[in-house]
């Protein structure tokens, strides 16, 4: 049984005197225990709305939530907003983009480390502090005691993504959702950062959701790949055969915008063309039609479906990129 | 911290030096003088002429000034001419502050007692009903004027409640320690005492209260509204913290910042003296010595107290930029 089964997620939001605004449509996929899915996808593409209905964060005003998600059986979204507290943390933990933002400017990172034990194992302040200290070492800060007493301004950012990533495991959360947590980090960093996320979810079991817009994170990370684009899943597919051989034009557009080393000198970037707010409907077509090289006149007509295209690949497209005859393919 | 401390009072010094000479111009050249307000209608230029040459009025400014600041030194601020005629001027200060402060005291609790926590729950409910009510209403606070909402509380509401319009404390045998009412009734256990002035204050300081209430309301529903779309404020629900926790040490505490200033400066201005209220419950403090000081030209009474009010309100809101360090470790590590 998969540990999170998400289906047909749907996410409106609604405000007064303005048209609803349907941010994901009917996203539905799975996440085994200790497996690492990617939700990919550009700005707007309803990845982080996606997360955050997983973890009840959505305001309870303006923002319609539904289908099911399903964690070991149990519907997240029929919870009440005191059992979703009780999870968040304990069974569901998250790391956000920005780590000088999400951590509390004026507590010490120790109060925001222990805070989440003492909530959800009932620790005594003291044995909380000590463990504390282990989970900051285990994330790689050095010198953990002092760090402890220390706020989040004296912390490098790389310490403070460090520092959140312990917070959310703090409580050895079965499932851990990460937000674009490279994003606001050097590069240097976002390496060590990733390899820091992959240990950990291979030594604790945790299953991971990996949001991100960079494929390369993808392919350090991800098992399985589900691609969105205006709010709807259009590929999924395992890492290697994603990589091997994209299907959807707006997955072979991703991957053929990444500039290489080995292309010679001047030439092109090789962008997607357009932008998100070309988008039409996907009541009307395709969504992606506007932007699409590979556009028929079908695509503004029909909404394309959902097929299961073998090997455990799913693709909604009317005119799919051909794969490649039996070439190996280097990422 | 103690440099910084050490170098706003120096400053301060230069203030009060600079303050007491154009004080002491401006006050002169008011119309009228001490000598018309004493002698009132049926003065003789005689009289008056030898009142002058008694009050030293007759000398150069600068004379004058002089004089005024060598004595001021040895904690002679000169006699009050139209307050309490005779008393010595920081008599008069000394007996009148502790009133002021009291009542100062009391306003600036109610203010924060219920500005805060009505600030916090309009910032959740933003647009709201309540909200809409309260901020209608706090704007309805800041724009009544005091004297029209003092008059109704004392008219009106003292009846209904059985409270007291006037003074301190009813003429009842009361021991003075500190000179603050309600905590000598408490100090010498002369519980009667202490309530009795407690509930002298009660009406007075709610219309007292109000200014303040309406500022700190508007400023903490701000804030909260602010830190709320924080996304350290996300991280704590991602955790499951209860909303007690999240409200307190997530939200409060980051809100608290410029509701600290706010408190601060409006503190500083209720200890300036509360003249209008003060006056309409003729209620023995600093603003009624103030207001009474400008009707009969009281100069040694004015100078001394808008001189106090400046170095009060200079202290608060140091006091007010030392606690920012208390509340954001950012500006202590600096």
């Amino acid at each position: 049984m998969p540990l999170l089964e998400v289906r047909d997620l749907t996410v409106v939001f609604e405000r007064k005197g303005e048209k609803p605004f349907t941010a994901v449509d009917h996203v539905s996929f799975d996440v085994e225990p200790g497996q690492t899915v990617g939700l990919v996808g550009e700005s707007g593409c309803g990845k982080s709305v996606t997360s955050l209905a997983i973890m009840g964060l959505l305001p309870r005003r303006g923002a319609r939530v539904s289908g099911s998600v399903q964690y070991e059986g149990v519907n997240l979204l029929s919870l009440s907003d005191r059992e979703m507290r009780d999870r968040r943390g304990r069974d569901l933990g998250m790391v956000f983009q920005d780590p000088l933002s999400s951590l509390n400017p004026v507590i010490p990172i120790g109060v925001q480390v222990t805070e989440v034990l003492e909530r959800h194992q009932g620790m005594p302040r003291k044995k909380a502090m000590l463990e504390a200290a282990e989970l900051l070492d285990k994330v790689g800060i050095p010198d953990p005691t002092r760090r402890l007493t220390e706020y989040p301004h004296q912390l490098s950012g790389g310490m403070r993504q460090r520092a959140l990533i312990a917070i959310a495991l703090a409580c050895r959360p079965r499932l851990l959702i990460a937000d674009e947590p490279t994003t606001a980090l050097d590069v240097t960093i976002q390496a060590q950062i990733l390899a820091l996320l992959k240990e950990l979810v291979r030594d604790l079991g945790t299953a991971l959701v990996m949001i991100t817009h960079d494929l390369g994170v993808v392919a350090g990370l991800c098992d399985e790949v589900n691609v969105l684009y205006g709010g709807r899943v259009v590929e999924k597919a395992h890492r290697h055969d994603l990589f091997a051989a994209p299907r959807h034009p707006y997955t072979h557009g991703l991957l053929a915008s990444i500039p290489r080393l080995d292309a010679p000198r001047g030439e092109k970037l090789n962008p997607i063309r357009g932008s998100v707010a070309d988008n039409i409907p996907w009541a009307e077509g395709c969504a992606f039609a506007p932007r699409c090289p590979n556009k028929l006149d079908v695509c503004v007509q029909v909404t394309p479906e959902q097929e299961d295209i073998g090997a455990g690949r799913l693709l909604r497209c009317h005119n799919p990129v051909q794969p490649p005859v039996s070439e190996e393919v280097s990422v | 911290m103690l440099r910084y401390t050490i170098r706003r009072l120096i400053q301060l010094v230069g203030v009060v030096l600079v303050l007491s000479l154009l004080l002491f111009a401006w006050l002169r050249a008011l119309p009228g003088g001490p000598v018309s307000a004493l002698l009132g209608e049926r003065s003789t230029p005689e009289s008056r002429e030898a009142l002058t040459k008694q009050l030293g009025l007759d000398q150069p400014i600068f004379v004058q000034y002089f004089k005024f600041l060598g004595r001021a030194l040895s904690g002679d601020f000169g006699v009050s001419t139209g307050v309490q005629p005779g008393d010595a001027a920081l008599d008069i200060f000394l007996q009148r502050f502790p009133a002021t402060l009291e009542l100062s005291f009391l306003a600036i609790v109610i203010a924060i007692a219920v500005g805060i926590p009505l600030g916090y729950m309009a910032a959740k409910r933003r647009g709201g009903w309540f909200d809409n009510i309260s901020v209608g209403g706090s704007l309805l606070g800041v724009a009544v004027p005091v004297f029209f909402l003092a008059y109704v509380l004392k008219d009106v509401l003292s009846s209904a409640l059985g409270l007291p319009t006037e003074g301190r404390q009813d003429a009842i045998d009361a021991t003075r320690v500190t000179g603050f009412f309600v905590l000598d009734g408490v100090i010498t256990q002369e519980w009667d005492a202490a309530l009795n002035a407690l509930e002298h204050l009660i009406l007075p300081a709610i219309a007292l209260a109000t200014i303040p209430f309406a500022v700190v309301f508007r400023i903490t529903r701000a804030a909260v509204l602010d830190v709320l779309d924080e996304d350290f404020v996300r991280t704590a629900e991602s955790k499951g913290l209860t909303a007690p926790t999240i409200r307190r040490r997530h939200v409060l505490r980051n809100a608290m910042l410029p509701v600290v200033t706010t408190i601060g400066l409006q503190t500083g201005a209720l200890l300036a003296g509360a003249v209008l209220t003060e006056k309409v419950f003729s209620f023995a403090g600093v603003g009624q010595a103030l207001a009474i000081g400008f009707e009969r030209r009281d100069y040694p009474v004015l100078l001394l107290l808008i001189i106090m009010a400046t170095i009060v309100y200079v202290v608060v809101n140091l006091l007010v930029d030392l606690s920012y360090a208390l509340i954001d470790p950012r500006i202590r590590t600096r």
